[in-house]
């Protein structure tokens, strides 16, 4: 089962991965040192599946593409925050990571507990709590570049269906 | 409409836009660097685009890590001058130049009316200058790149009046600060800021930039001020095509409005680690530091070195700090030496740098050590932005900075400024 990292507002895109580590396209190495500079231990010990709480204003700062490009490459299946940066929140859905955003989130969840994630009904549950939370919907067109992998592998597909 | 509604109508070919409607834009100008261009080749490649919608609309800088800082850096060099070559890019300004964020202003990309387009975070600068700019990732400047369009969302209109005017030493910087410290980190977040009022009227161009590079500090889509003579002066000679002047109509609608008195601000410092921890300088005076940085596409502008020659004049910087300066762009370096600015500035044991983003990213020329304070006149003081997780950033503006070099620890300038 998914656990939760918490994490409080405006975590920024330095802080997802910073930027000494951008320069060497390693997409595998952005992810060993995701949120390395507020939090050490994530990278070593985040599982695939693993799902960021966060508060307000998620992905703030730098327009690196690489931020959720690292998250992924650790494992984040993903990011449930009270608000978005825009730049985040567009590269992330582009990257095919999923950023949904629910008011009041971060007081739901405590470190490590277990969480459940349904996209197409739109909520996520605190199985520790009990408690569902309903996250606000995503449009369909962007419920299918998620489930396509993001922008590309989407553009390539839809490419392919005209073809 | 607001001049920021205009500008997206006219891109997206329509007579009228309004806020949260999202429409398919062309973009006159778009720009990478040599940190987001790679991974927007690699994107563009993916898409399986043969060519770039228009050589002579992409701009493409080196900045971030010039001259080269790894052989990692070198390689994405090596790899846009090669798809510079390819697709023939026309406006391809390798590592001469400096920062992207100077450089599309002096050399006439960011003109009023136009829709400018940036694979960086500080795009937004250009809104100085009347048109319509913002940041993007790398996957959508490759898809820019394939189409030459872009999607987005219209953003509804702030109106930020600033009266008075600045009292010198106290800078746009200053004030810009104060107005994140007011707004928040997330108080503009999916808005268009536009400026306004007396205090923006009698400021540089210079300073107008410095004010609406930061508003992306507050979750800004756009910062954007009215063009007007100054800036239509500052334009002559350097505009690259032709445009077309846009202000906002008189019932333009507004989703706030805040009123600022200039003439009150002190001098102001964003602390520890976060922009919107603003305070004024007085309230931190005496805060040791190691590193005094002038500079980016924050402060790196010829009136801001000229701000810190007035105050290092016959000075010596402390013995315990690294003063280190960077003009934002070549144009800015060659006036800064032609008038005897950066003797000034070496003479008082500055340290100058080739023009880039210098020590702003914390990969680069002024690398923090754990334990070191910074004070710096740059955009971002996040945890670990200039190096170590364990150091810490102050913000200020180059006036402010300049007089901390000289005393090792943070001062306010007013007593420096004669």
């Amino acid at each position: 089962m998914p656990r939760a990292w918490v994490y409080g507002n405006h975590v920024s895109t330095d802080d997802i991965i910073a930027g000494r580590y951008l320069a060497k396209h390693d997409p595998a190495e952005w992810g060993r040192h995701a949120m390395e500079n507020i939090d050490p231990e994530f990278s070593k010990r985040v599982q695939p599946g693993d799902v960021i709480i966060a508060g307000k204003n998620f992905g703030c700062g730098s327009s690196r593409e690489q931020a959720p490009i690292a998250l992924k490459a650790a494992g984040v299946s993903a990011v449930v925050a009270e608000s978005f940066a825009r730049i985040f929140y567009r590269n992330a859905i582009n990257q095919g990571l999923p950023v949904l955003t629910c008011p009041g989130v971060s007081k739901k969840f405590k470190n490590g507990d277990e969480v459940e994630v349904n996209l197409r009904e739109g909520w996520i549950k605190n199985v520790r709590t009990g408690e569902r939370v309903e996250v606000q919907p995503l449009p369909d067109f962007i419920l299918d570049i998620l489930n396509a992998g993001g922008l590309i592998p989407y553009l390539r597909k839809k490419m392919e269906v005209k073809k | 409409m607001t001049i920021t509604e205009k500008i997206l109508a006219r891109a997206a070919g329509k007579r009228e836009v309004s806020p949260g409607e999202i429409v398919d834009v062309k973009v006159d100008f778009a720009m990478m660097h040599d940190l987001t261009g790679p991974l927007t080749v690699e994107s563009f490649e993916k898409i399986g685009a043969k060519k770039v919608w228009d050589p002579a609309r992409l701009v493409i800088t080196f900045d971030h890590q010039t001259p080269a800082s790894s052989i990692d850096a070198a390689k994405n060099h090596i790899l846009l001058r090669e798809f510079a070559r390819k697709h023939r890019i026309v406006h391809f300004y390798d590592m001469f130049e400096g920062i992207c964020h100077q450089v599309l202003p002096e050399k006439g990309f960011a003109l009023p009316g136009k829709v400018v387009i940036g694979a960086d975070s500080h795009t937004v600068t250009y809104g100085a200058l009347g048109c319509f700019a913002t940041g993007v990732g790398s996957t959508d400047m490759a898809a820019i790149l394939a189409t030459g369009k872009i999607w987005l969302r219209v953003p509804e209109s702030v109106r930020v009046k600033v009266e008075g005017a600045l009292r010198p030493p106290v800078m746009s910087k200053d004030l810009i600060l104060h107005i994140i410290g007011d707004f928040g980190m997330d108080g503009a977040t999916y808005q268009a800021v536009e400026f306004t009022g007396k205090c923006i009227s009698r400021m540089s161009i210079d300073g107008r930039l410095t004010v609406c590079n930061m508003v992306v500090e507050m979750g800004a889509k756009n910062g954007i001020i009215e063009p007007d003579r100054k800036t239509l002066d500052w334009l002559r000679g350097r505009a690259k095509e032709r445009f077309e002047v846009v202000k906002s109509d008189p019932d333009a609608e507004y989703r706030d409005e805040r009123i600022y008195d200039a003439s009150r601000l002190e001098p102001q410092v964003a602390c520890p680690h976060s922009v919107d921890n603003v305070k004024s300088v007085r309230e931190v005076e005496g805060k040791e530091i190691d590193q005094a940085f002038i500079g980016t596409c924050t402060n790196g502008r010829l009136e801001d070195l000229k701000m810190a020659a007035r105050i290092v004049k016959g000075k010596r910087v402390s013995r315990n700090v690294r003063f280190i300066v960077v003009p934002a762009s070549a144009e800015v370096y060659r006036k800064a030496l032609d008038s005897g600015i950066l003797k000034i500035l070496v003479d008082a044991g500055a340290l100058v740098e080739s023009p880039g983003c210098g020590a702003c990213m914390g990969c680069h020329i002024g690398v923090l050590g754990p334990g070191e304070v910074s004070i710096s006149a740059s955009n971002r003081n996040f945890r670990g932005r200039q190096g170590s997780p364990d150091s810490e950033i102050y913000l200020a503006s180059p006036a402010t900075v300049a007089a901390s070099a000289i005393e090792g620890k943070i001062v306010d300038p007013r007593d420096y400024y004669a």
